[in-house]
């Protein structure tokens, strides 16, 4: 099978030649290559990914919310950015510590990462400062709890969604 | 008394908080007069139980007369928590759950899914299983296709189509019978391949359907295409601009509405996409009507490249041989000790994949859909995260409905056609 989503070296070398003032970190996810980017500089590494007219990133197609479990940076948010003319797909990663979990919005530049990061702050419990509407999308409003964090019980918590009166 | 009874209510009604939701829907434009009753703008409730909402798909609108000034989707109706349940079942348990994701084409999901744990565990399938992986989502996307056309028109006010097209798509169900042993639930493919071989019968009956659809199809086609009241249903209706359309991340028919050609067989081959030969049709409208048009070409292109496989299909094995990851065959579980421990090993503790993280996407009828797993070198994920084609579509629908007729948001519902399955998770 010919691996999926793999860049070029020569697109890969131009995207580290445009973003080489920024402190980041290249990893790969199976092939597909992904950048972490400290908090402070999301949103405007974000902006060159997105304007540049070389790279081109100008989807955002989903956005994984993540529970380490760790002590140190306990969550982490992988945005799946793709580029329609070039045809690449690249992942952004944000680490985000557990005690304050705050998170910069980019959905003032990619509109559809509003509902994904909404999803992320329903099941994971990550707030995005500056985003237009953070709700919850699936569970009640009115719910205590984030579900898809470790420590959260797979069989779910007593009493946590009240039940109607028979 | 009952005015009393009334005020009791009342009160106890301005005690509760506002849900965030209504404040939401609420801004400044929206204060209410009383002096003249036609000033008002109405906050209509549509769905979770509304017939045309595609399943439990709630939308508050807010009218101006007939007109949708406002409009926000609510979710969440059906949301059963897969990934928290992919991450405390194995790899192979996980495969029965995908086909209730985008239940209107359960052999899509699958595929999508296998594919996913097989780049994880890093396992190249042989050359028979790729063609009836390629064959069977293919017939998926005409069983989606199919329904999302006869739906959409049906919306509309003809019923005729829709019969037609569900007469069709029973024929894909009853192919499914014959290939898998069920129609709607199919969990046909494994990891490494599929459950069981595609038998010589049901490549006969496939080839029979095929022929035949293209013929039915465009009866169907017949009954609408030059109908004015469909047309002026559906023409400039849900209009959303190719910059918004890319900006909400939109993708499937939706993007080839709006003049961007892509599609993940063709953009990232994968399976045997890149050897055979199909169209990806565009249209530039980026209307209902240019949406209805690329799914029924899409159709069209299926039947082709279903006829190309038939025509190619390989004999051989039909799954990977790999002792420690992939399910060996029931009857030599049963006869011999090796498969036998390989078989409850795998059923137990899974394939373990290396640790490390994948993603892998395919195109399903409704977009991209996609899988990220994350493993920590265990048989259970540690996180899945589904790329549900629905959810990131239905985003857009506050763009599409911004000031059409209330009568049109069914017909726009119809053009996006999402899944409600999927879309919750």
């Amino acid at each position: 099978m010919r691996a999926l989503f793999i860049m070029t070296e020569q697109r890969l070398n131009t995207l580290k030649e445009k973003l080489s003032n920024f402190n980041l970190q290249y990893t790969d996810v199976n092939g597909t290559p992904s950048i972490t980017i400290p908090k402070e500089n999301l949103l405007d590494v974000c902006r060159i990914l997105k304007d540049d007219a070389d790279i081109k990133f100008d989807q955002c197609r989903d956005a994984v919310g993540v529970d380490r479990f760790t002590k140190k940076n306990r969550f982490e948010i992988i945005y799946n950015l793709y580029s329609l003319p070039n045809k690449d797909r690249l992942f952004i990663r944000v680490e985000i510590d557990g005690k304050n979990p705050e998170s910069p919005s980019i959905a003032s530049l990619w509109k559809s990462a509003d509902w994904y990061e909404r999803e992320a702050y329903d099941m994971i419990g990550i707030k995005f400062t500056g985003h237009p509407d953070l709700r919850r999308i699936y569970m009640p409003e009115d719910y205590q709890y984030f579900p898809l964090r470790k420590d959260f019980p797979l069989m779910g918590i007593e009493g946590s969604i009240p039940l109607p009166n028979k | 008394m009952s005015h009393t009874i009334f005020k009791d209510l009342q009160d106890e009604k301005t005690e509760i908080k506002k849900t965030q939701i209504l404040q939401a829907l609420e801004s400044e434009d929206l204060s209410a007069t009383f002096d003249d009753a036609l000033d008002n703008e109405m906050v209509l409730n549509m769905g979770p139980q509304h017939p045309a909402t595609h399943g439990v798909l709630r939308l508050l609108l807010s009218l101006d007369g007939e007109t949708v000034k406002k409009c926000i989707p609510e979710l969440g109706y059906l949301h059963r928590g897969y990934e928290k349940l992919a991450e405390a079942s194995t790899y192979h348990e996980f495969i029965p759950h995908t086909d209730r994701l985008d239940y209107l084409q359960p052999m899509a999901n699958n595929v999508a899914y296998a594919l996913a744990v097989e780049k994880l565990i890093q396992l190249e399938i042989p050359e028979r299983g790729k063609y009836i992986r390629v064959l069977i989502a293919e017939l998926a996307r005409i069983q989606s296709h199919l329904l999302a056309f006869g739906a959409m028109v049906m919306d509309i006010g003809a019923l005729t189509p829709f019969l037609w097209a569900i007469r069709e798509r029973e024929k894909i169900l009853d192919l499914y019978d014959i290939i898998c042993g069920a129609r709607f639930t199919t969990s046909y493919t494994r990891i490494g391949g599929v459950s069981q071989d595609i038998t010589e019968e049901a490549l006969r009956a496939t080839r029979k359907f095929i022929d035949e659809f293209g013929g039915y199809l465009q009866e169907c086609r017949n009954l609408v295409e030059r109908n004015k009241i469909f047309i002026n249903r559906t023409e400039g209706i849900g209009y959303m601009s190719k910059e918004d359309v890319i900006n909400y991340g939109l993708s499937g028919p939706l993007i080839r509405a709006a003049g961007v050609e892509a599609d993940v067989r063709r953009d990232n081959p994968y399976l045997v996409y890149d050897q055979l030969d199909f169209r990806i049709p565009t249209y530039t409208d980026s209307d209902c009507l240019a949406r209805y048009y690329v799914r029924v070409e899409e159709m069209v292109e299926s039947t082709k490249i279903v006829k190309q496989c038939l025509d190619k299909f390989p004999q051989g094995a039909y799954n990977a041989y790999s002792t420690k990851k992939v399910l060996p065959k029931k009857e030599r579980v049963y006869t011999k000790m090796e498969e036998l421990i390989h078989d409850f090993m795998i059923i137990n503790f899974g394939p373990n994949p290396p640790k490390g993280e994948s993603y892998s996407a395919v195109e399903a009828s409704k977009g991209e859909l996609g899988f990220y797993f994350i493993s920590d070198g265990s048989g259970h994920p540690f996180r899945t995260k589904i790329r549900a084609p629905s959810f990131c579509n239905l985003q857009a629908l506050p763009v599409m409905m911004k000031d059409c007729m209330i009568a049109d948001t069914v017909v726009i519902i119809g053009g996006v056609d999402p899944v409600m399955g999927e879309a919750d998770k």
